[in-house]
């Protein structure tokens, strides 16, 4: 590969990567519509799936033009396999409960938040066009999700133990946030990136009288396709009638 | 004012065409329909999102998706605008979802019914969305104030779905063999427990006249199922499918489609809980209500320290 291929490759997987992650966290929090613990934030958390997924169509689209031939947004959903997948690992452990879901997209849409800050400035106007149109969304995300972290964690004992727990269970997918996966390089720096994170997490845990856990091994691999036992079945779900009827319009 | 009066004048307004609103003085039989029927009402978009929410995750498209999750979401909006109109009548929301979770409240038996193909999401919108629009269409005119409003919002969504149910279908019709068979399958899984949408004939509906008198209801149940059963034996032609009855004919003379007799055991055993899904549909009702207890409660209980910290500074 010459050196503008090589460009292109990265840039490719990168976007993948982005997209990857907003469709199998919209696969998870999609699991909660219709199961949600108050009709008012059944619908919320719904809402944010469909910003997650319109934000996941349009990097897809993105990586198609980018893949050229008959590449399109469905082809690389679903035709891709478990290893081909980039997304980040957080997104694919199950909903154990309302704790772990709200904190899980506080986390992420936290880490988004400042992604999509930094990309909104970044030489690649596509994904800085991309970046600047999800933002807004990705605000009221991180508005909705530390109140309710805030809300659990200063609320009953129960509350508190339980988001307590989730944050003890999902600490350890948080540090590959920040570890750039070779094709990344070139798009993004996290350190700064991560300093606004942990300062942003603070403040909200110390609210939600919560203490950032310390002295946990982080958990890596998704960005490079190596992921958790659940992925298999995430996908062999989400794409079971593009692979039942081969080349069907639907 | 005696009683009499306060009778007269009422019905006057509805002869009037005056909406009735929630602080105006209404019969006690009147405000008691309209709770049990408005809170039916939302209690049905509610349990209408379990079947449609079963495919979210395996929608074969990424368009799909997003046009079902939107679809799911309107249905649980809807479902707020009816119990806000319920509430003005003075029952409240706790009550009624306890009402519903219990089995004291009934819900749309259509909902009773599973999902089973991808194609169900399609017939479901046209079909089910469908013959919930015509009900929806005469209720934007019902004579209560809320309720009436509250459907002229819910009617653009509905006739929206609708469409894009149909869309939906159309894909299939023009797709591979599997598909326009899975199409034609789910029309014949979900035509006639649509017809069965528009509850008994005239003949065995008890509420039915009063509900008239009242212009809570202003066409019958037979009324809208014979306008429900022309509108969409016009539609399946575009889309080269059938619906699964050989009785159904053009009737030159009254100008409207002859159809065949509904099974109406069917109707009410489904209706008395016999459904293939009546007791999945309300056992998630009722687990995702109590799983989700704890997280009310925490929010009460965040929301009252919150106010004492206010009071205190």
């Amino acid at each position: 590969m010459d050196n503008s291929n090589v460009e292109m490759n990265q840039l490719l997987n990168y976007t993948l990567h982005l997209a990857d992650t907003n469709l199998i966290l919209a696969q998870r929090n999609g699991e909660c519509c219709a199961y949600g613990p108050i009709l008012e934030q059944d619908i919320a958390i719904t809402n944010i799936t469909l910003d997650l997924l319109g934000q996941a169509r349009n990097f897809y689209q993105y990586a198609a033009l980018i893949t050229g031939n008959t590449a399109t947004e469905d082809s690389l959903a679903y035709l891709r396999t478990e290893r081909e997948y980039k997304n980040l690992l957080i997104t694919e452990i199950p909903n154990i409960d309302w704790a772990q879901i709200v904190l899980r997209q506080f986390f992420y849409s936290v880490y988004q938040y400042e992604v999509f800050k930094h990309l909104q400035t970044g030489a690649d106007t596509q994904l800085a066009a991309i970046a600047e149109k999800s933002i807004k969304e990705t605000t009221y995300h991180v508005k909705w999700s530390s109140e309710w972290v805030i809300r659990l964690g200063d609320g009953t004992t129960e509350s508190f133990e339980k988001i307590n727990k989730a944050l003890q269970n999902i600490w350890q997918y948080t540090g590959e946030f920040f570890i750039p996966a070779d094709y990344e390089k070139n798009f993004i720096d996290y350190s700064t990136i991560k300093e606004k994170w942990i300062s942003k997490i603070k403040i909200v845990l110390e609210e939600a009288t919560l203490k950032v856990p310390e002295n946990i091994f982080m958990q890596t691999g998704g960005k490079t396709g190596i992921h958790t036992e659940h992925m298999g079945f995430i996908l062999s779900d989400m794409q079971y009638l593009q692979r039942t009827y081969p080349g069907a319009e639907w | 004012m005696p009683i009499e009066d306060l009778e007269k004048a009422f019905q006057n307004k509805i002869d009037n065409e005056i909406k009735i609103e929630p602080r105006d003085w209404m019969p006690e039989a009147y405000r008691k329909t309209n709770t049990r029927q408005i809170s039916q009402h939302a209690h049905s978009e509610v349990v209408g999102m379990l079947p449609e929410s079963n495919w979210i995750s395996r929608a074969p498209s990424l368009k799909r998706k997003a046009i079902l999750i939107a679809k799911v979401q309107d249905e649980g909006g809807h479902g707020l605008y009816l119990y806000a109109a319920a509430e003005t009548l003075g029952t409240g929301r706790e009550q009624m979802i306890d009402d519903l979770n219990s089995g004291k409240a009934k819900y749309s038996s259509i909902f009773n019914y599973p999902t089973l193909t991808w194609a169900d999401m399609g017939a479901v919108g046209w079909l089910v969305d469908g013959a919930a629009i015509l009900n929806q269409v005469m209720l934007c005119r019902t004579s209560y104030g809320p309720y009436a409003r509250a459907m002229v919002r819910i009617c653009k969504e509905e006739s929206f779905h609708q469409r894009q149910g149909f869309e939906s279908l159309l894909v299939l019709s023009k797709g591979t063999d599997e598909q326009k068979a899975m199409c034609q399958d789910a029309i014949n899984r979900w035509w006639w427990p649509s017809l069965m949408m528009f509850g008994p004939k005239d003949s065995e509906s008890t509420n039915s006249d009063q509900s008239m008198k009242w212009k809570i209801k202003r066409k019958t149940n037979d009324e809208l199922r014979q306008n429900f059963v022309d509108m969409i034996a016009e539609q399946i032609k575009l889309l080269g499918m059938k619906l699964p009855d050989p009785d159904l004919k053009w009737n030159e003379e009254k100008k409207h489609y002859d159809y065949g007799e509904i099974n109406w055991e069917e109707f009410w055993s489904v209706v008395k809980g016999n459904g293939p899904c009546n007791r999945q549909r309300l056992d998630a009702r009722n687990k995702a209500h109590n799983e989700g207890a704890w997280v009310r409660e925490a929010a009460i209980a965040y929301a009252e320290k919150k106010k004492n910290k206010q009071t205190a500074a």
